[in-house]
This record gives C-alpha cells, structure tokens and sequence, in this order.
C-alpha cells in the first residue's frame, strides 16, 4: 500500500503522463479512504486550471469566465 | 484599458517610441520570469530588451485580441527558448539538482509513515472561479508562484506557464524525466499549501500571511 507521500507523487504525474491501470486503481483506492489526498488530487487539477488561466492573462481581464 | 487596435503601425518612430511607453510597465515581471528560467541576470536582460524590440518590430501582428501582457510574454518565451537551446546542455543536470534546500521543509507536511500530519491536509477548496474572479487572489497567486525555489519555478512555469512538454523541458534543462517529475510534485506540493495558508484556509486572517 502506498502511503499518502507517494499518493501525492503518483497525483502529480498523472498530469504528466498517462498512468498504468496499476497505478489508476491503487489512487482510486486511496482517495476513496483519504480526505487529504482526495483534496489535493482535486486542488491539483484546479491548480492546473488557475495557472491556465493565469496564462492567458486572465487576472488582467475580466477573471474567471474562463474557468467554466 | 486602452484599445491596442487603434495603435499606428510601429516603423514610424512616434509610434514606437508610444509602444515601448505601452510595454514599459510589464518589464520588471519580464525581466523576473527571465532570470528565473534562464538563471542568469545579464542573459535576462537580453532576452527582455530583445522581445520588446521584437514586439515593436511586429507590432502590426498584434491584433489586439490577447492581453498586451499575454502577447508581450509570448514573445518573450520564444527568446527564452532560443537562448536555452543555443547554451545547449551549459546548465547541467548537476547544477539544477541539489541547490533547492527545501527537501526537509515538504517532508514536513507528512509524518514518518508518509501520511499527512493533520495541520498540513490539504483542504477543500471549493470553486476556484470565485477566487479567480477577486483581484486579491491573483495577487497571492503571484507571491506564492515568486516563493518557489528556482530549480522547481523553472520547471514548473515552464510546465505550466509556457506550456512545454515534459521532453521538451528535459531538454532544455539537462534533466532527467524522473528529475523533472521531482521538481514537479515538490512545486505543486508547495504551491497548493502556501495558497491554502494564505488564502484557501477558511479560519486563517489573511493578513497575517502577506510575504
């Protein structure tokens, strides 16, 4: 079983790069049992999204409309 | 905010010397970002001195649909990747590893198991489009982007922020993809919890965590 250290770095490349089924079912796994880890896997896409936007300048603009 | 379609055409002087006006006020973030990807201040320089000549020399392809600052920075990452690939592999894989002491620092959100320590769970953040629309927030995402440590902003904003490939970015810094997956992981670690700390966590005052 992986521990949530390793959980967060298997989080952190599933941006990267695709993940083996392996490694898909011991995250589901995971995050159904762990808050944290549940939370930081989504904070993580919404990290993505925020930085896309910030990207695009979106803090110059009207922010947010983007997001959707 | 001005209308940039109604800009002259840059060759005359007038016209340039009101675009350099224009661009003036983004310089200091230009020439911030630059010396953090490059790692060098003079080369940083260049790079910003080049993309604002570029941006007046092309400044009839602006057309004024992306931000002034989007465009600017565009220019800019081209620069930015051309230096990096003519210094070819100069900043070596050896120099990138090892100078961010910040290993114990993320070892401390986790216990000697690997679980969270409880103070340091991440928490819910509810819907970033609230935040995203707040001024202040965009402000805080800065400061917490500019308190990376150099070798993960580098990667990371090259990630994210320039929208490199992982390949692409190994490339350029001399890193091997596990490297880069490090760096990655660390950055996002450390960013996602300095956002909750000064702005996510709902019963923190905000204003005990200006940087």
């Amino acid at each position: 079983m992986k521990n949530c250290h390793e959980i967060t770095r298997l989080v952190s490349q599933g941006q990267e790069r695709r993940l083996s089924l392996g490694e898909r079912l011991q995250l589901r796994l995971h995050l159904l049992m762990c808050r944290g880890c549940a939370n930081f896997e989504k904070n993580t896409r919404k990290l993505h999204r925020l930085m896309q936007a910030f990207a695009r300048g979106q803090n110059e603009k009207t922010p947010g409309d983007d997001l959707k | 905010m001005i209308d940039h379609k109604d800009l002259p055409p840059a060759d005359e002087p007038v016209a340039a010397f009101s675009w350099s006006l224009e661009l003036e006020p983004f310089r200091v973030d230009m020439l911030r970002f630059a010396s953090v990807q490059l790692n060098d201040p003079h080369l940083a320089e260049d790079a910003v001195q080049e993309a604002m000549i570029g941006a007046m020399k092309n400044a009839h392809a602006f057309a004024g649909k992306a931000a002034l600052k989007t465009w600017i920075f565009a220019i800019l990452r081209h620069k930015i990747a051309d230096i990096l690939r003519k210094r070819q592999r100069l900043v070596t894989a050896s120099s990138l590893q090892g100078s961010d002491e910040d290993e114990e620092d993320l070892d401390g959100l986790f216990d000697a198991r690997g679980h969270w320590n409880p103070d340091d769970r991440p928490s819910h953040w509810g819907d970033p489009e609230q935040s995203a629309r707040q001024q202040q927030f965009w402000q805080v995402f800065e400061v917490c982007l500019n308190h990376l440590p150099p070798n993960q902003s580098r990667a990371f904003m090259m990630r994210e922020y320039l929208g490199l490939d992982s390949g692409e970015i190994c490339t350029e810094l001399g890193l091997s993809l596990s490297n880069l997956h490090v760096l990655l992981h660390r950055s996002r670690l450390r960013l996602q919890k300095c956002l909750e700390l000064k702005w996510f966590q709902p019963n923190q005052p905000r204003e005990e965590y200006h940087a």
